[in-house]
C-alpha cells in the first residue's frame, strides 16, 4: 500500500480546485489531485462571462446582483451565501485581473462588460452590463490564468489520479484513495482535511454540454460515505446546445442582440417574457422553447428553434463570439453571420451538490452541522448560492469565490487539527471494487448501459417532468442496476484502463439518477427548474425548503432544512 | 454511414511493438472522429485507450494523427476525412498506450518559459487599465489550448527533442506582447539560444496544425524580431 501525507488534499483542478490550491498552500503542506491535466478542466469551457457589479459601464451594485440571484433561483438561494458571493465577486474578478486574466476592455481601458440573462438594474427593471468576459473564452481564460499561477507558486498535482474513495475514520476525514491511471495502482493519501471540486454531472444525460468526463465522482463519492446530497432535483437546462450535440451556444449571444425564432420566425419570447425577452432565466426559456416544440412550433415541426444572429453585424459576432462561430462552423457546416443555427435545450448545470457552508464546510444534517476536515466547492458543491435556477456568470463566480473561501479555511483549519488515523487497510472497498469488475463474466457493457441512462433520463426526468415519468425512470434505474452488475470488461491490464474508469464514472451517474429521480419525485410542486406538470405552481407554504438525500441501502431517504431568507422576502417571479 | 478505421495499437502491458487494427462502425455524418473511436471502445474494443474530455476541441485532450495530420479527433467530422481514417498518435513523444503520450516533457518546457503574469509594481485596487489595442496586441496566442500539435509537427523538433517548440514559445508570447507584464527581459533570455526560438526554421507545419487557428510562425517570428532589436 503506497502512502501519501499531506495536511490537506484538493480533490479537482478546475477553477474551484486551483482558486483553493492557491490560497492553502500558502500556508499548508496541499496536494492538489485531478484525474484530467489541469489545463483539460471542464471550467476551460465557460464562454460567456463572469458576473460582478463593476459597474464598469453604467451603474452598478452587488445588492442588485444578489436580489437577480435569489430571484432568478426562485428564492430558494441561501441570501446569506448570495449576499456573499455578490459582494466579494467584485473583489476577486479584480484579483484575477492582477493574477494576470487577459479581460476584454472597454474603450477606457477597463474590464469589458455585457448583459447576460436575469441580470438587471434597479431590482428588474431592465437588462444590465454585468457579465466580465474574455471574448467568448472566459472560462479558458480563468483555467488558464489559475494553473499558470499555480506554477508560479509551485503547487504540488498529481495529475491523471483518479479518486474513488472519501476516508472516514470515526465521523472524522482522514485523506482519500486513488487511481493512477498510467499505472493502475492504488494510492492512499493521508490527510487531515479533503476538498472536493470536482464539477458537475451532466453526462446523466444524453444531450449536454458537459464533457465527457463530467460524471458527479465527487458528489457520488461522499454520498457512498453517508453524506447527503441537496437539492438534487434542481438540474438546469441551458436554452442553446447546438442540434443533437448538445454543445453549448453561450448565452452571451443573446447578450449581443441574438434572437430565438420558431417554425414562423415568431420571436417567441416575447409571450413568455415581456421585459427581459430572449434575456429572462434560463429554466424559463428552456421550457419556452420545450413548449414551442410541443405545440408544433418547431422548425419543420422537428425539435428544434432558430437562434438567430444574422441580423447583427458580423464584426461583433467575430470580435465577441469567434469560438461560438468556430463551434457552428465546424459541427453544423453554418456561417452565423449569414444564417440562423439549430438550438434545442442542452443539460447544463447541477445546482445541487454537496451540502456546505459559506467557508466550504460540508454540512451533513437539517442543522448545518459542519463534519470536520470535509470541504466542497465548485459545481460538486451546493452553498446554496443558486436555488432552484442558476443564473448565467454565477458559476464562475461561486468557483472563485468559494473555491478561495474553502482554500482559506482550509489553510486554517489544518493548522489547529491533528492528523487523525488511516483505517484499518484504507484501500479495501476500492479493492473490492476492482476485482469485482475484473472478475465478472456478464454479458453488460458499460457504453450500453450508459446509453440507455442517458436516453431515458433525457425523456423522462429533464425539462418537464411528472409523477407517472419519474416512477417509471425508477424502475429503468432498477433495471439498470441490476444490469451493471454484469458488467464485464474487456480490458484486463492495469495501465490506462479507461473502461475500469468508465465503469466507475457509469457507477456515479447511476447513483446521481437515483437520487436526482426521488428527489424530483418528492417535490411536489415547480420551482426554477424544477418544473412539474402535475403540481405547476411554486408552493412556498410546504416546499420553500432544501431537499437532504442519504444513501440509505438501496434506497435514498429524504429530509429537509429550512431556507436562510434575509434581504428579500419570496415573491411572485415575473420577467 | 459505414466507417473504417485503421488504428494505430499499442500496449506495452502486451505488445513488443505497435501493429495497426482495423474497425468498421456504423455513425452519422455529422459525427466526429471522436465519436468514432468511442464507438470503437464501446462496442468492439474496450481496451482502446485515448485522452478526450470536452469534445468540442476546447481542453486540449485529444490531438492525434489523423490521416497523416495533427488534429483534434473531437474537432472532425467523419464525413470530411478519408476512409479508412487512420489513427495514430503524436509523433515525438513516448507512447504510454494507444493513443497516449507522454506529455511531461512538453509541460516541462512550457513551464521553462515562466508561463505567469510577472509584475514588480504593486497592482491598483481596481483593474491595471490596458487599452484594446493593447490587449489585441496578444489576443491570438492567448487562444492555445496546449494540445501538443504545433509541437509534434514540427521537424525541427523531431529532430532536435531540446528544442522549445512551438507550444512553449506561444505560451511566452502571451506574456511578453501584455502590455501588464514585467519579466520580458527573463523570457526573452530563456528563448534566445540555440534551442530557443532559433531553432525554428519556418516550415509552417505548426500553423497548419494549430486547432485554435493560431498564427505559429508569426509569434515566434515577432518574439524573434525583438531578440534582433533588443527590446518589444
Ligand atoms: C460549455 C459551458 C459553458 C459555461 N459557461 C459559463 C459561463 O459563461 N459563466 C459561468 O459562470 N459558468 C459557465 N459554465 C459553468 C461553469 O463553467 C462550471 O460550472 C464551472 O466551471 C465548474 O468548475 P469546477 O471547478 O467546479 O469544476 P470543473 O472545472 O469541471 O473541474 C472539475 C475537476 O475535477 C476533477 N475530477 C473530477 N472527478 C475526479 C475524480 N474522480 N478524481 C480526481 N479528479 C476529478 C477534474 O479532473 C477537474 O479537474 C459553463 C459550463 C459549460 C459546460
Ligand atoms: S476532447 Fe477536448 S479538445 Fe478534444
Amino acid at each position: 500500500m503506497a502512502v501519501h501525507e499531506f495536511d490537506g488534499i484538493i480533490i479537482g483542478a478546475g477553477g474551484a480546485g486551483l482558486m483553493a490550491a492557491l490560497q492553502a498552500s500558502k500556508s499548508a503542506k496541499i496536494a492538489v489531485l485531478s484525474k484530467l491535466y489541469p489545463t483539460r478542466s471542464h471550467t476551460g469551457t465557460a464562454q460567456g462571462g463572469i458576473g460582478a457589479a463593476l459597474g464598469n459601464l453604467e451603474e452598478d451594485h452587488w445588492e442588485w446582483h444578489m436580489f437577480d440571484t435569489i430571484k432568478g433561483g426562485d428564492y430558494l438561494v441561501d441570501q446569506d451565501a448570495a449576499e456573499i458571493m455578490c459582494r466579494e465577486a467584485v473583489d476577486t474578478v479584480y484579483e484575477l485581473e492582477h493574477m494576470g486574466l487577459p479581460f476584454s476592455r472597454t474603450p477606457d481601458g477597463k474590464i469589458a462588460q455585457r448583459p447576460f440573462g436575469g441580470h438587471t438594474r434597479e431590482f428588474g427593471k431592465a437588462p444590465v452590463q454585468r457579465s466580465c468576459y474574455a471574448a467568448d473564452r472566459t472560462g479558458h481564460m480563468i483555467l488558464q490564468t489559475l494553473y499558470q499561477q499555480c506554477i508560479k507558486q509551485g503547487v504540488t498535482f498529481f495529475n491523471e489520479f483518479h479518486v474513488v474513495d472519501l476516508l472516514v475514520q470515526d465521523g472524522v476525514v482522514c485523506g482519500a484513495v486513488a487511481i493512477e491511471i498510467a499505472t493502475g495502482e492504488l494510492y492512499t493519501f493521508h490527510a487531515k482535511a479533503v476538498l472536493f471540486a470536482t464539477g458537475g454531472s451532466g453526462r446523466m444525460y444524453k444531450i449536454t454540454s458537459n464533457a465527457l468526463t463530467l460524471t458527479g465522482d465527487g458528489m457520488a463519492v461522499v454520498y457512498r460515505r453517508g453524506i447527503p446530497l441537496e437539492d438534487m432535483e434542481f438540474f438546469q437546462f441551458h436554452p442553446t446546445g447546438i442540434y443533437k450535440m448538445g454543445i453549448l451556444i453561450t448565452e452571451a449571444a443573446r447578450g449581443e442582440g441574438g434572437i430565438l425564432r420558431n417554425n414562423s420566425g415568431e420571436r417567441f419570447m416575447e409571450r413568455y417574457a415581456a421585459t427581459l425577452k430572449d434575456l429572462a432565466p434560463r429554466d424559463m426559456v428552456s421550457r419556452a422553447i420545450y413548449k414551442e416544440i410541443r405545440e408544433g412550433r418547431g422548425i419543420g415541426g422537428k425539435d428544434y428553434v432558430h437562434l438567430d444572429l444574422t441580423h447583427l453585424d458580423s464584426k461583433v459576432i467575430h470580435a465577441k463570439l469567434p469560438d461560438i462561430t468556430d463551434f457552428v462552423e465546424t459541427y453544423m457546416g453554418i456561417d452565423p453571420v449569414k444564417s440562423p443555427i439549430p438550438i434545442q435545450p442542452t443539460a447544463h448545470y447541477a445546482m445541487g451538490g454537496i451540502p456546505t457552508n459559506s467557508d466550504a464546510e460540508v454540512v451533513i444534517d437539517e442543522k448545518n452541522t459542519a463534519m470536520p476536515g470535509l470541504y466542497a466547492a465548485g459545481e460538486c458543491a451546493c452553498v446554496s448560492v443558486h436555488g432552484a435556477n442558476r443564473l448565467g456568470t454565477n458559476s464562475l463566480v461561486d468557483i472563485i469565490v468559494f473555491g478561495r473561501r474553502g482554500g482559506k479555511a482550509l489553510g486554517r483549519f489544518v493548522q489547529q487539527a491533528p492528523l487523525q488515523p488511516l483505517p484499518p487497510d484504507s484501500e479495501k472497498a476500492t479493492r473490492d471494487r476492482i476485482e469485482r469488475l475484473f472478475e465478472s463474466r456478464g454479458s453488460e457493457s458499460v457504453a450500453r448501459i450508459r446509453e440507455k441512462l442517458q436516453a431515458e433520463m433525457m425523456d423522462k426526468a429533464s425539462v418537464f417532468r411528472t409523477e407517472g415519468e419519474l416512477k417509471k425512470m425508477l424502475d429503468i434505474l432498477r433495471g439498470l442496476r441490476q444490469r451493471y452488475s454484469n458488467v464485464c470488461l474487456q480490458d484486463r491490464g492495469r495501465k490506462f484502463n479507461m473502461e475500469l474508469l468508465e465503469a466507475f464514472e457509469l457507477d456515479h451517474l447511476l447513483e446521481l439518477s437515483q437520487v436526482t429521480v426521488t428527489s424530483a419525485m418528492a417535490r411536489q410542486e415547480s420551482r426554477g427548474a424544477h418544473a412539474r406538470e402535475d403540481f405547476p405552481k411554486r408552493d412556498d407554504a410546504k416546499w420553500l425548503k432544501h431537499t437532504l438525500a442519504y444513501r440509505d441501502e438501496e434506497l435514498v431517504s429524504l429530509k429537509y432544512k429550512p431556507v436562510s431568507i434575509t434581504k428579500f422576502q419570496p415573491q411572485e417571479r415575473k420577467y | 454511414m459505414e466507417v473504417s478505421f485503421k488504428i494505430l495499437r499499442f500496449d506495452p502491458q502486451r505488445d513488443a511493438r505497435a501493429h495497426w487494427e482495423e474497425y468498421e462502425v456504423e455513425l452519422e455524418p455529422t459525427d466526429r472522429v471522436l465519436d468514432g473511436l468511442e464507438e470503437i471502445k464501446g462496442r468492439l474494443d474496450g481496451t482502446l485507450a485515448l485522452r478526450r474530455s470536452c469534445a468540442h476541441g476546447i481542453c486540449g485532450s485529444d490531438a492525434m494523427l489523423i490521416n497523416g495530420r495533427n488534429r483534434l479527433a473531437c474537432k472532425v467530422l467523419v464525413k470530411n476525412l478519408k476512409q479508412p481514417i487512420t489513427i495514430e498518435p503524436m509523433r515525438g513523444f513516448n507512447v504510454l498506450k494507444d493513443l497516449i503520450v507522454d506529455m511531461e516533457p512538453f509541460f516541462a518546457k512550457y513551464r521553462s518559459v515562466q508561463p505567469y503574469l510577472i509584475e514588480k509594481d504593486a497592482p491598483p485596487e481596481k483593474e491595471r487599465l490596458q487599452s484594446q489595442a493593447q490587449r489585441e496586441r496578444f489576443d491570438d496566442t492567448t487562444k492555445c489550448i496546449l494540445c501538443g500539435a504545433c509541437t509534434t509537427s514540427c521537424p525541427s523538433f523531431w529532430s532536435n527533442p531540446d528544442y522549445v517548440g512551438p507550444a512553449a514559445i506561444v505560451q511566452a508570447h502571451r506574456f511578453i506582447f501584455d502590455s501588464r507584464d514585467q519579466g520580458k527581459e527573463e523570457r526573452l533570455k530563456v528563448l534566445n539560444h540555440g534551442d530557443g526560438v532559433w531553432r525554428c526554421r519556418t516550415v509552417f507545419n505548426c500553423v497548419e496544425a494549430c486547432p485554435r487557428g493560431i498564427n505559429v510562425t508569426r509569434a515566434i517570428g515577432e518574439i524573434k524580431q525583438a531578440l534582433a532589436r533588443g527590446k518589444v
